[in-house]
């Protein structure tokens, strides 16, 4: 059981995202940064989809009340175990009454704290993601204690060696291809896309990420279709949305974009006034 | 009779299957066929799929390697079962009580189309509506045959919480919105069925290709379904219209 004493920005519980679904309109959810919150299971020898923790911008405050092992991927938010420094992208093992804290954002967005077994909350339609409309509760709260694995069902992990592939972290370039209504763009339109670099707007968050400035546009909306987290699209107004992990899963925008599944992982990591430049993938 | 398809890749593990750019009953058959059919004959590989008015999106559970083999088998599916066209649809009639307590936006909106309060309610509660597909929100059904006389533009201002179960109307589309939620559309009336319930498998009760007939209730008939829904004691087979 770890013990909530802060929750920090913005912190929820999240596995692989929630499949078998989106034909009701549920949205897929799931961890921003897949690559960080499956390395982190990694590490632990547990599912690539058990559940972590989700911290956004700042990290929480825990209080470990059973001896466990966790691992930390994603953005550097300076992790400490009562007070010491503590590596990421390792296990790490934690005893009873162990509080874990985080300090400065030193890189990236989004930190994942992995622990053994994974976090055992409510599963709801399959998966343990939390998403307004979906679970009980949305986010974590001060107060609340997260279950995990009993110890003596813990095995101890095995030391695999593996190696975390931090470039995406600073990348900003990010692999797109084709969308649906991208060649209904004018060739003006499709270099601006190519040749400019964009920067995130203060419109960021798990749903979508806006991006500045806007692209000048006459594109009229389409028959509402699908989309996915990946998907950019074009408002009527020029502006450009990346859709993200707890997007619809429908829109009537024109799709003009879509980013490789390790480009939505890097976008995760971006927020408020960072840059990026799109390369399409032939 | 057979439409030509189009098909494209979407990202690394999915496929874009487009009908041509209209809305009507015919293409939505259609639509709902093969999305039937691909799931039957796909049903080990997990692939999700993502219809709407005239597409499919086929999401795989792996990367696709050779995306030219994959548009072949799905068209070989397509023309395999062309002559099997029949959908299992069923209907359902959803309570709606246009009440005032409910209908925010009756007075401006009837005023807006030249058409009495109760010229509206009937409009809307007379027709036979068709489920195209399931979007915007959990549950969020997207409903065909409005009758062109309440077609009339969302609120240039949208409202910032709208109920759940909100009956509204914007552009040419009718829908209940499943939770609460901003919205634009004009609120005529609130339903007190739960449209979409996570705790439930399937969460919805309705699905595309289904009919909704919509019909007046009192704030009376209102509390006591609203707390049937709540106590989890309502049923909502007794909606079924039987043929």
């Amino acid at each position: 059981m770890i013990k909530v004493l802060k929750t920090g920005f913005y912190s929820t519980i999240q596995d692989e995202g929630r499949l078998g679904y989106l034909g009701y309109g549920v949205p897929i959810s799931g961890a921003m940064d897949s690559y960080s919150s499956q390395f982190a299971n990694a590490l632990l020898g547990n599912d690539e989809d058990a559940a972590v923790l989700e911290m956004t911008m700042t990290g929480a405050e825990l209080l470990f009340l059973t001896a466990t092992t966790i691992a930390i991927t994603g953005a550097d938010m300076s992790p400490k175990l009562n007070g010491k420094p503590i590596m990421m992208f390792k296990s790490i093992t934690v005893k009873d009454n162990d509080a874990l804290t985080f300090g400065k954002l030193i890189k990236g967005f989004r930190a994942y704290m992995a622990v053994k077994g994974g976090v055992l909350s409510e599963t709801v339609l399959g998966s343990r993601s939390m998403m307004q409309g979906i679970t009980d509760d949305i986010r974590i709260q001060k107060g609340d204690c997260l279950d995990t694995m009993k110890p003596s069902s813990l095995i101890l992990p095995k030391h695999a060696k593996l190696k975390f592939d931090a470039s995406y972290l600073d990348e900003d370039i990010f692999c797109v291809t084709r969308g649906p209504e991208f060649e209904k763009l004018s060739k003006d339109q499709k270099d601006v896309l190519i040749n400019t670099t964009f920067e995130v707007s203060k419109y960021n968050n798990r749903m979508a990420y806006q991006l500045q400035p806007l692209v000048q546009n006459d594109l009229k909306s389409i028959l509402t279709s699908a989309v996915l987290p990946g998907t950019v699209q074009l408002t009527p107004s020029g502006q450009l949305i990346v859709l993200m992990r707890d997007c619809q899963t429908t829109g009537g925008y024109p799709r003009v974009l879509q980013l490789t599944e390790k480009s939505i992982n890097s976008l995760s990591q971006k927020t408020t006034g960072n840059y990026l430049n799109i390369r399409m993938n032939d | 009779m057979s439409f030509q398809l189009r098909y494209s890749q979407y990202n690394e593990r999915s496929i874009l299957i487009e009908w041509p750019v209209v809305i009507d009953e015919e293409t939505l058959k259609d639509v709902l066929f093969f999305k039937e059919v691909i799931g039957v004959v796909l049903i080990k590989e997990s692939v999700e799929l993502i219809s709407a008015y005239n597409s499919i999106l086929v999401v795989y559970g792996y990367g696709i390697d050779d995306v030219n083999s994959v548009f072949l088998s799905l068209k070989k599916i397509y023309s395999t079962f062309d002559n099997l066209k029949e959908i299992n649809s069923k209907t359902f009639r959803i309570p709606v009580c246009y009440d005032e307590e409910f209908s925010f936006d009756l007075e401006s909106y009837s005023k807006a189309i030249h058409l009495s309060k109760d010229a509206v309610l009937k409009l809307h509660s007379e027709a036979i509506y068709s489920v195209y597909f399931i979007g915007f929100l959990p549950g969020f059904l997207y409903l065909g045959g409005l009758n062109s006389a309440l077609y009339l533009d969302r609120k240039t201002t949208p409202s910032f919480n709208v109920k759940k179960g909100a009956v509204g109307i914007g552009g040419k589309q009718t829908g209940i919105y499943p939770q609460d939620s901003p919205g634009g559309w004009h609120i005529i009336g609130n339903s007190p069925i739960e449209l979409f319930n996570p705790k439930q498998n399937p969460p919805c009760f309705i699905k595309a290709g289904d009919k909704i007939k919509f019909y007046s209730i009192s704030k009376s008939e209102y509390q006591h379904i609203k707390s049937e829904v709540i106590n989890s004691c309502f049923d909502f087979k007794t909606l079924l219209v039987h043929d």
